[in-house]
């Protein structure tokens, strides 16, 4: 439902025209306040990198002091990814196949289907439109624990269980309202003139959509694919529920979840498998943090 | 005509492509698969648009069917349908046979177990959004056109990037326990020890556990708040800033009459948002104790009972509980959410 926040965030950008209070970079000044900035730069950092470097270092040395102590005695290693990732009681590597291959539709089948619809509610007279769209914007709302065990009943009867198909279909229901409503709100700013002027020229529906809309609407999509990609990569719930834990369809959060809870203290496996799982998301946030940004704050508050 | 022939034919063609859609053992297997399956749908797609296209002057109907189509009918499966299956569940037993009327929601509410829960929950839902945004915003006005801005911004978002089981997993590290005669490897604990202090296991101790478990859903959030935040001050009109310094107000006094009342609705929409991200919280209660140590909360004790319980009606009750919960916050939200464009 923060569905129109997009606008809000995008005020950054409007306001870095550099005005002339803005053209001063003011300095950290006040010590108090340069003190508190540090602290909670600390403490949002520190945690992250106690377990990163921990997932560098020997079992023993894991087992026998804390990750601080590594300055003292600097000694590292990637054992701890080869036993996660290959190790016969972890194999995290077949998990993050299967996060890839849970991933990959689940985003691009949904934004496929959303833009559509949005097209539709944007541009297309139909009766009953309007009452449609307010009905799909309102089902955002719905927690996702809602329609659980009803899904999971149906695909049991269709016999999908074991398969990825009920973690597909799942992941690109739940994501259809959001992205439909915030691809429309898109739609509805490209000026209708240029849509006019494509009918004019006798374009029909379908060519206006691939010829005039999807060309404008790159940004969009990519801000929505981002954060469907990583709600898909990150989730549990869906994954937990619908894949279970077995090994040929179950993702890494699901696995990894599951190693906390039987090898709750074999922290040179849980380390190493943490960022196993982190590493993909961590790599898009860098490189697409704008988008990445405007994606997040847009779905924040999805499920 | 050999029928026959041709009815086994099919069959061993059906069964062939159904074993390829629905098995997926190797790496190389399950790739292809996605692969294929997204080849597939756009190729369905493609095919309704050209049909769609054909005649010159399409129906409006049918174009608006072919297009908004399979949208309402995924929502109304994966959606509408699961919403009131499950709350029609509510009204019945665990294996859903009979009729029980409001017993599991008297159930839920007058058990000392779920009362335990919906405890947890309140604390969750009060905590998480106040900490965040207030941590958020400090943290924004503080390093707000600093020369390290781009990237103390990053530090502090980063936690939205990731799993919320990684982030656990994290904070579990963090609280890590070791008796007190062998050296501490849990960060926290070692601070303990150097303040000559017992050391604590966190996630264990009742009631206490509950924060520290709040402790990461705040880690999570401030990002968020911040990032919104930051965007609402910076878009203050810079005549009302200057106007305030002229008339000597600085600092902390700025801030207070100045920036608070200014970006009030972004402030809402932020407390309302982390509210309802809260309200649903399931992953860092799973992966931190698994319900355990008196710190289930309704998203998680919805899970346990559903799937670990079997029992279908209390599991049913719960979620619709969150329902219900969710509501007030996202119309709040919503409303607030206008006042936030209004302004822009």
């Amino acid at each position: 439902m923060t569905t129109s926040t997009p606008a809000v965030v995008q005020a950054p950008g409007r306001s870095s025209v550099p005005s002339r209070a803005r053209k001063v970079r003011k300095r950290l000044s006040n010590p108090w306040a340069s003190l508190a900035a540090v602290i909670i730069a600390a403490l949002w950092t520190i945690p992250t990198i106690g377990l990163l470097i921990t997932s560098f270092r020997p079992e023993v040395d894991i087992t026998r002091n804390g990750w601080w102590n590594v300055f003292g005695n600097p000694r590292f290693t990637l054992d701890n990814y080869e036993q996660a990732l290959f190790g016969g009681q972890t194999s995290l590597a077949t998990y993050f196949v299967n996060t890839i291959v849970v991933t990959l539709p689940s985003v691009v089948i949904p934004i496929a289907i959303a833009l559509l619809a949005a097209y539709a509610f944007a541009w297309i007279d139909f009766k009953g439109r309007d009452v449609l769209f307010v009905a799909v914007f309102a089902l955002q709302i719905v927690p996702i624990q809602v329609t659980l065990i009803p899904l999971l009943t149906q695909y049991n009867q269709w016999g999908l269980s074991g398969s990825f198909w009920p973690v597909w279909i799942s992941h690109s229901m739940f994501a259809l309202p959001l992205a439909i409503f915030l691809l429309h709100n898109f739609m509805k700013d490209i000026p209708a003139s240029l849509v006019e002027a494509a009918r004019v020229d006798g374009a029909g529906h379908v060519k206006i959509f691939f010829r005039v809309l999807l060309p404008l609407l790159v940004p969009a999509i990519a801000s929505f694919a981002i954060f469907q990609f990583l709600w898909v990569w990150n989730d549990l719930l869906v994954s937990l529920t619908f894949a279970g834990g077995r090994p040929n369809v179950a993702p890494l959060t699901v696995r990894i979840a599951e190693m906390v809870g039987t090898r709750g203290s074999d922290w040179f496996l849980l380390s190493a498998g943490a960022f196993i799982s982190m590493i993909v998301p961590v790599i898009v946030f860098l490189a697409l943090q704008r988008y990445f940004v405007r994606g997040m704050m847009a779905g924040s508050v999805k499920g | 005509m050999d029928w026959n022939y041709i009815s086994y034919y099919f069959n061993w063609l059906f069964g062939e492509i159904r074993n390829f859609l629905l098995v997926a053992n190797n790496p190389g297997q399950k790739i292809f698969l996605a692969v294929v399956v997204i080849a597939l749908f756009v190729a369905v797609m493609a095919l309704l648009l050209w049909l769609v296209d054909r005649p010159r002057n399409p129906r409006g109907w049918l174009v608006a069917s072919v297009f908004a189509g399979p949208a309402l009918l995924l929502i109304g499966f994966g959606l509408v349908y699961p919403a009131i299956r499950t709350t029609y569940s509510s009204f019945y037993d665990r294996n859903g046979q009979n009729f029980i009327g409001w017993d599991n929601y008297v159930r839920a509410i007058g058990e000392p177990e779920f009362q335990l829960v919906l405890r947890n929950t309140a604390l969750w839902v009060f905590l998480v959004p106040i900490l965040a945004t207030a941590i958020g915003l400090i943290y924004a006005v503080i390093v707000d056109r600093t020369r390290f801005e781009k990237l103390a911004k990053t530090l502090v978002f980063m936690p939205m990037a990731i799993s919320m089981v990684g982030a656990s997993i994290i904070w579990r590290f963090v609280y890590d326990y070791r008796q007190a005669s062998s050296p501490q490897t849990g960060l926290l604990n070692q601070v303990l020890v150097w303040l000559g202090i017992e050391p604590q296991q966190f996630i264990i101790q009742q009631p206490w556990n509950n924060f520290f478990l709040i402790v990461v859903m705040i880690w999570i959030q401030t990002g968020f708040a911040m990032t919104i935040l930051s965007a609402a001050i910076r878009a203050i009109p810079d005549d009302i800033v200057e106007a305030a310094r002229l008339d000597g107000l600085s600092g902390v006094g700025l801030f207070r009459h100045i920036t608070v009342p200014s970006i009030r609705p972004a402030l809402v929409v932020v407390l309302t948002t982390i509210a309802m991200a809260t309200l649903k919280v399931f992953d860092i209660v799973r992966t931190m104790t698994g319900g355990n140590f008196g710190t289930s909360v309704v998203a998680n004790e919805f899970y346990t009972q559903s799937f670990r319980y079997n029992d279908k009606g209390i599991g049913a009750t719960l979620a619709v509980i969150l329902f219900v919960l969710v509501i007030p916050l996202v119309v709040y939200n919503v409303r607030q959410m206008r006042k936030v464009e209004e302004i822009r």
